[in-house]
């Protein structure tokens, strides 16, 4: 698998997602498959070798002064980013990211300033709400993860009939819940609709999420529940 | 020239005597621009000018020890060709002015003063002293400084991972900020201040010079009166974005050999960087103002040069690499601009539209700043309080409630859950424990980092104040399994013209002396903040220590939380119940005095290495430093962490003191270890002569002290969590 990382001014979690996705392909290339590394791509760069997937990642791109993700989403690399992901080329948008691909019109919706106007950093617990994508194919639908977010503008909002469509289509990927899977407002760290905490396109080949499985990939920073959506994809893609 | 008149002397922070050595050393009236130069070098804040004769005293080297203090930041081997580079320093007269923005820039400062040596930061902490919570400004001060903080930080992408918070009426009129970055560089490409070849172009680059901060050292060289807030406009106005990119760019070019020196500009901005810059390198320079990249048309040299706006840098480059270096910081849309050279001259001149503006010779104005052995007189002893004249408490369980509970002990999550703490995905052990644990990449190995400073202590005690807060942070090190390298001191103090503050000084600096040597703990960086007074009223005396430590084995580390049920509860060191000036005696007695717990400093490192030994072997995998509120709030804390209950049972043991002295006393020099059967350990202890006792066994959900009812681990975590966010104006989520 070859993926992409593209590195706006302001990223930050670039090296980050691409440690965590060039472990998940090193444990591939051990059962045989592919091994390798994510390059990195710079904004300005309007054109980038051909791969299989592509990842925004987090950070404040470009400082976030405006709406977040707003000024990333026109950036040069962002043309062909959307021109990518139109053809079908799986797009991963992690916090900022997931900020950018609502900019960019990829994901419907909106993330708006957290509920209680303060940035907020902790573990939460996500539902998977369905395996049936790239992305949560080594989850089982109905599972609880744990792992982190770092956010201060985390708060999905979309409109009814945007919601309705998603949830007939299964367009939800995950949603904050408390340990035993239900979905109440404490286990809820930012205000977002209805719990959600990230969401699919039509097709399902681009999600977007606010939390950071690439925080908790690795045993010694404890835990691992963001490792299957690392090893799924490279599993999938190669 | 013309000559100012006296009251702009006296306004730009200048005594009669200075201006006097002034007039010697041009020979003639300085004009407006050289005076506020001037004014800026010799300001306390940039000049050390009370405290160098003490500073001195410090213990500055051990074979692992690469800079010390001198440089932007100190440098320690950490191995593997690696080096840590780290530093903490105060930002406390803007934080208290306008403490959003005085807090993230002082975080922009201590960052820049780290990756300026070629370092790439990889954790900041922060050491932060508010007012009484009563007091109308504290809800204020705390929510801006800990959103800027996290505003700032959040931002650049570097976790902020540990800390500490103490209140106390002492800051109502000046709280502190004390920023620390620790950062890691390839041991042999570590970049400093010192100039050379002359010729050399000079590059400014990063943001743009504007108006703001413009005396911002001479204002924190200053007690505070009435109407402190008038001096907002001093405080200087953050962008971690333009930080972020800096960051980048200087260690993008810092990979090639394009760089011969480079300093920040922080305070005193552009004069004394590169002052700096020259003096080091004995050379002179010639800066061409009129390139200056400015914010706003028509700056006057003199706001060019005094201005302290952030995130930015000079460099001396080598000949022919202007080129290369302007490519990698218009890649990163900053500014870049050659704005002079250095001359052999030994003077700064400066030029602007053809005409010279200043002409000062440097040595003199940089390395003959003014130097005073002011008047001190030594605290008075506190008499020491017998653990029998403390009264026990009616209910151990609701005194133990009560102290987790207080300000100074409570959980702290409300404040770093406002800071991201896992970005770069290298922290292993989050804020709440002994100290931050954070991987050096892509290896096994980790530092650990801790801030620590008891001001109550220094108050009551300065010498031992000082040493016990160097000895709290070799301990909490230690108590992760590090093994401790060096410290960096940030010490925080009212007016040094006034000899009983110059004797609390006097004292910490003593003290931290004598702990650092006896511990092997060198003093490698650090900043003095002085006139944290207002209206006559003097902070307590606060030496903030940030202390770093190195773990060689991530399979061999320990943390506080409680893991099995089962096993048994060992406490190492000596208890003989010491309550004087101990949160106990504060938060339930109402009373505050008393002498501060002895520090042995031998003992102290007895009791570490055994621990140390214990943790690196892998006997120990809980452990956890007793401080404030003694053992009892120690253990409250660990059953909180592994959310699992304990019995304790005091040893039998003529000598023990009375139970609440022995449950709640601050005796130094002690950890709480679990282990899976104790007579191991205790058997070891005795050989390497640690006092080591068994006091209980884990299990259940509750903790159950002796003389006192069970009390549920959910009854203490209600009790630790609820006071921050309540006070903060927050209703629990449902």
């Amino acid at each position: 698998m070859k993926a992409a990382v593209i590195v706006f001014p302001g990223s930050n979690c670039d090296r980050d997602v691409q440690v965590a996705l060039a472990q998940a392909m090193a444990r591939h290339a051990q059962k045989g498959g592919g091994g390798g590394t994510p390059t990195m791509v710079w904004h300005k760069d309007s054109d980038f070798e051909a791969v299989d997937l592509i990842v925004l990642p987090g950070g404040f791109s470009y400082g976030d002064y405006l709406r977040c993700g707003a000024m990333a989403a026109q950036s040069p690399v962002m043309k062909e980013v959307m021109r990518r992901a139109g053809k079908g080329v799986p797009v991963l948008g992690i916090c900022n990211g997931f900020q950018i691909l609502t900019e960019a019109g990829l994901l419907p919706g909106a993330l708006v300033r957290n509920a209680n106007l303060k940035f907020v950093c902790r573990d939460v617990t996500l539902r998977i709400e369905t395996s049936q994508s790239l992305f949560t194919a080594r989850y089982e639908a109905g599972a609880k993860i744990r792992v982190p977010v770092a956010h201060h503008d985390g708060n999905y909002i979309a409109a009814d009939e945007d919601f309705e469509r998603m949830e007939e289509r299964g367009q939800i990927a995950f949603r904050y819940c408390a340990p035993d899977g239900t979905l109440t407002t404490a286990a809820n760290p930012n205000g977002s609709a209805r719990n959600v905490a990230g969401v699919f396109n039509e097709t399902k080949t681009v999600l977007g999420l606010m939390p950071h499985p690439e925080r908790l990939a690795e045993d010694a920073l404890g835990g691992t529940d963001g490792r299957p959506l690392f090893d799924g994809l490279v599993e999938a893609l190669s | 020239m013309t000559a100012p008149p006296p009251n702009i002397v006296a306004e730009h922070g200048l005594s009669g005597e200075e201006y006097e050595r002034i007039l010697d050393i041009l020979g003639r009236a300085p004009n407006h621009l050289e005076l506020g130069i001037f004014s800026v070098m010799w300001s306390e804040h940039c000049s050390y000018k009370s405290s160098k004769v003490w500073l001195k005293t410090l213990p500055t080297t051990a074979p692992w020890v690469i800079h010390g203090p001198g440089e932007n930041a100190g440098a320690v081997d950490i191995g593997g060709g690696l080096a840590a580079i780290f530093k903490m320093e105060s930002h406390n007269h803007p934080s208290f002015i306008e403490p959003y923005q005085g807090a993230a820039t002082g975080v922009g400062g201590i960052l820049r003063d780290v990756f300026t040596m070629g370092a790439r930061p990889i954790a900041n902490l922060n050491a932060l002293r508010f007012g009484d919570p009563n007091h109308p400004k504290t809800r204020h001060l705390l929510a801006g400084v800990v959103a800027g903080i996290g505003g700032y930080g959040n931002c650049v992408g570097v976790p902020t991972v540990g800390g500490e918070v103490n209140f106390d009426p002492g800051y109502n009129g000046n709280i502190l900020v004390n920023a620390m970055t620790v950062g890691i560089a390839p041991k042999d490409r570590i970049f400093t201040s010192q100039a050379s070849g002359v010729g050399n172009s000079i590059v400014y680059t990063g943001s743009k010079t504007g108006r703001d901060g413009i005396h911002g050292a001479t204002m924190a060289s200053a007690e505070f009166g009435e109407g402190a807030e008038e001096k907002r406009p001093t405080v200087q106005v953050g962008d971690p974005f333009t930080e972020k990119l800096l960051i980048e760019a200087c260690l993008e070019l810092m990979a090639t050999d394009a760089i011969v020196a480079i300093q920040d500009m922080g305070a005193a901005g552009l004069t004394s960087s590169s002052f700096e810059m020259a003096s080091k390198g004995g050379l002179g320079v010639e800066l061409d103002l009129d390139r200056v990249p400015c914010r706003e048309d028509g700056m006057t040299p003199y706001e060019m040069m005094l201005s302290e706006s952030q995130e930015r840098m000079l460099m001396v480059l080598k000949p022919g690499r202007e080129d290369l270096a302007r490519g990698v910081f218009e890649k990163w849309d900053l500014d870049f601009a050659v704005i002079g050279r250095l001359t052999d001259t030994g003077r700064m001149v400066l030029r602007m539209h053809g005409e010279t503006v200043g002409d000062l010779p440097i040595d003199p104005l940089a390395e003959a700043a003014p130097e005073y052995r002011r008047p001190y007189e030594d605290t008075p002893e506190a008499p020491a309080i017998a653990p029998s004249a403390v009264p026990a408490p009616d209910d151990t369980g609701a005194a133990l409630r009560r102290l987790l509970g207080s300000p100074d002990l409570c959980s702290r999550r409300w404040i770093w859950e406002q800071y991201d703490h896992m970005v770069m995905a290298d922290t292993v052990q989050r804020p709440g424990g002994d100290a931050a644990v954070v991987r050096i990449h892509g290896t096994t190995r980790a530092l650990a980092i801790t801030t620590d400073c008891t001001p109550r202590y220094c108050q009551a005690a300065p010498h031992l104040g000082g040493a016990q807060a160097v000895a709290e942070a070799w301990r909490n090190l230690t108590a992760v399994g590090a093994r401790p390298l060096a410290v960096t001191d940030n010490l925080n103090f009212g007016n040094p013209e006034r000899p009983a503050v110059m004797g609390q000084f006097a004292g910490c600096v003593q003290g931290i002396g004598e702990a650092c040597r006896a511990l092997e703990f060198p003093v490698v960086s650090g900043n003095v903040s002085l006139y944290n007074e207002t209206n006559g009223k003097a902070i307590p005396p606060t030496a903030a220590i940030g202390g770093v430590g190195l773990i060689e084995d991530l399979e061999r580390t320990a943390d506080i939380a409680l893991k099995a049920a089962g096993e048994a509860l060992v406490l190492i060191g000596e208890t003989r119940g010491h309550l004087g000036a101990s949160l106990y005696l504060r938060e339930v007695a109402d009373r505050r005095e008393g002498a501060p717990p002895p520090v042995d400093l031998a003992a102290e490192r007895r009791n570490g290495d055994f621990v140390r030994g214990l943790i690196g072997a892998g006997t120990v995998t809980t452990c956890h430093d007793l401080s404030d509120g003694g053992l009892a709030v120690a253990l409250a804390e660990m059953a909180l962490a592994g959310d699992l209950g304990a019995q304790v049972t005091p040893p039998e043991d003529p000598a023990l003191p009375p139970l609440h002295a022995w449950l709640f006393g601050e005796d130094q020099a002690r950890y709480l270890v679990t282990v899976p059967t104790s007579e191991p350990v205790l058997e070891a202890a005795r050989r390497a002569g640690v006092p080591a006792v068994r006091i209980g066994t884990t299990g259940g959900d509750a903790l159950t002290l002796p003389g006192g009812q069970p009390i549920f681990v959910a009854e203490l975590r209600a009790a630790h969590e609820t006071w921050l966010p309540a006070y903060m104006g927050e209703t629990p989520a449902d």
